[in-house]
């Protein structure tokens, strides 16, 4: 199975290497040969296992819930399984976030699906829900001596304090991978997003919302403005 | 019938919970202490605590503390089943259209403005779990940081483990474990 994933990748890099000497439109092909590369879905039990495993090991770790688990996830599989590209996580986490629920469950529920269909699904969402389940059903059963031990809150601050310099990591690539692109719009985006969450508290829908527009905006004014030197519609 | 009832109370609180995190809490005090009467206000409080010690979201922690303390370990199953049906089913839904429509100009545009956006909330929320690990999570924002409140041994492992992490790359897990086992260390030497 690795070895499969490995040899596809391999060719995904010979084919994106070929286009950027052929100088087209990197991004659209790149997405391109990504769907066709992993357009196979996966099976076996093998695989369904180590999407378990996987998800269960993320969520153990996921204290403080929300976002936590999307940088941690991504180390996992964009950086050390290469199953999702950093592309099409970004883009999951945020259909997870325009969905009800736990952003964890969601993200999860959707790397699943991407990857093995509504039985990946299944068994990512199993794989994420255990570790509380389990976790917090231990803790209700010893409720009172947990509540008192300063030893189990030692580890778990020490912990938290692990899982914030993962975070951070995690971000810092994220952000050096916008600026990466070279867009002048993309960074531009990301840098007002940013201090318009922190410093004027607004709506994180409602940051969602705006750059969607914005972007559907800047593919307009690139597609209709500048139609003359491109090549068309490359849908 | 206790069954259904948890079933349907935390199907609504998964289904009502946009923005995931603190947004499920009010739902969850709502259904389970106002409505339904299964915790009392002190025992809501202690549950918040817990959650925030604990790996997972919140909700799904509450539905397993309530579901166990209401009838046991299927309580706690169906309430987490519960919990998660709404978001199964919409955001299958999303990915369904995902794929399938993702390859039109339109979308790729859209796309092309959400991913930075996705990138500053991450460090947005990134921001608030390194105050929350530094400083106790005491203050309201970032802008009104009690700097009495700062862990020395937090920042310390904090520091020590980002350096660890961008310099050797290692697996996530084992950093996080190792601070874990380095938190219990300084408790018994300190």
């Amino acid at each position: 199975m690795e070895g499969t994933v490995a040899k596809l990748y391999r060719k995904y890099i010979m084919v994106v290497n070929y286009v950027k000497k052929e100088g087209q439109n990197n991004l659209t092909i790149k997405s391109l040969t990504w769907r066709i590369v992993l357009k196979k879905k996966k099976s076996g039990i093998q695989f369904f296992l180590q999407l378990f495993w996987a998800t269960f090991t993320l969520s153990a770790f996921t204290f403080g819930g929300g976002y936590v688990i999307v940088p941690l996830m991504r180390e996992k599989f964009v950086e050390k399984y290469k199953w999702i590209d950093e592309e099409e996580m970004l883009d999951l986490v945020a259909i997870a976030q325009s969905a009800p629920g736990p952003i964890a469950v969601n993200t999860s529920i959707l790397a699943g699906y991407r990857l093995a269909g509504i039985p990946g699904a299944l068994f990512t969402i199993v794989g994420t829900v255990s570790p509380p389940l389990i976790i917090i059903a231990i803790v209700f059963v010893f409720y009172d001596a947990f509540k008192e031990s300063s030893a189990v809150s030692s580890v778990l601050r020490g912990m938290s304090a692990g899982v914030a310099a993962v975070v951070v990591d995690a971000v810092v690539k994220m952000a050096l991978n916008v600026v990466g692109e070279k867009s002048v719009f993309s960074t531009c985006l990301m840098v007002l997003s940013f201090i318009g969450v922190l410093f004027f508290n607004i709506d994180v829908k409602l940051v969602l919302l705006v750059c969607a527009l914005l972007g559907l905006a800047y593919y307009a004014w690139l597609h209709f403005g500048k139609r003359d030197n491109s090549n068309g519609g490359n849908a | 019938m206790i069954l259904l009832k948890l079933f349907w109370s935390f199907f609504q609180i998964g289904l009502f919970s946009f923005g995931g995190g603190y947004a499920a809490m009010p739902f969850i005090q709502e259904q389970a202490v106002d409505i339904n009467g299964w915790l009392t206000m002190g025992e809501f409080v202690d549950l918040v605590t817990i959650s925030q010690m604990t790996p997972g979201p919140i909700a799904i922690n509450a539905a397993t503390f309530i579901g166990m303390k209401t009838s046991g370990v299927l309580g706690a199953i169906i309430a987490t089943i519960g919990c998660v049906t709404p978001s199964c089913i919409i955001v299958l839904t999303l990915a369904y259209l995902y794929y399938k429509y993702r390859g039109l100009p339109a979308i790729q545009g859209v796309l092309k403005g959400l991913r930075p956006a996705v990138v500053s909330l991450i460090a947005f929320a990134g921001i608030s779990i390194v105050q929350m690990a530094l400083f106790g999570g005491k203050s309201e924002s970032i802008f009104s940081i009690d700097i009495s409140s700062f862990d020395v041994v937090s920042g310390v492992l904090f520091a020590a483990a980002l350096v660890v992490m961008r310099r050797f790359k290692p697996n996530p897990i084992y950093v996080m474990a190792g601070a874990g086992f380095v938190g219990l260390l300084a408790f018994y030497i300190i």
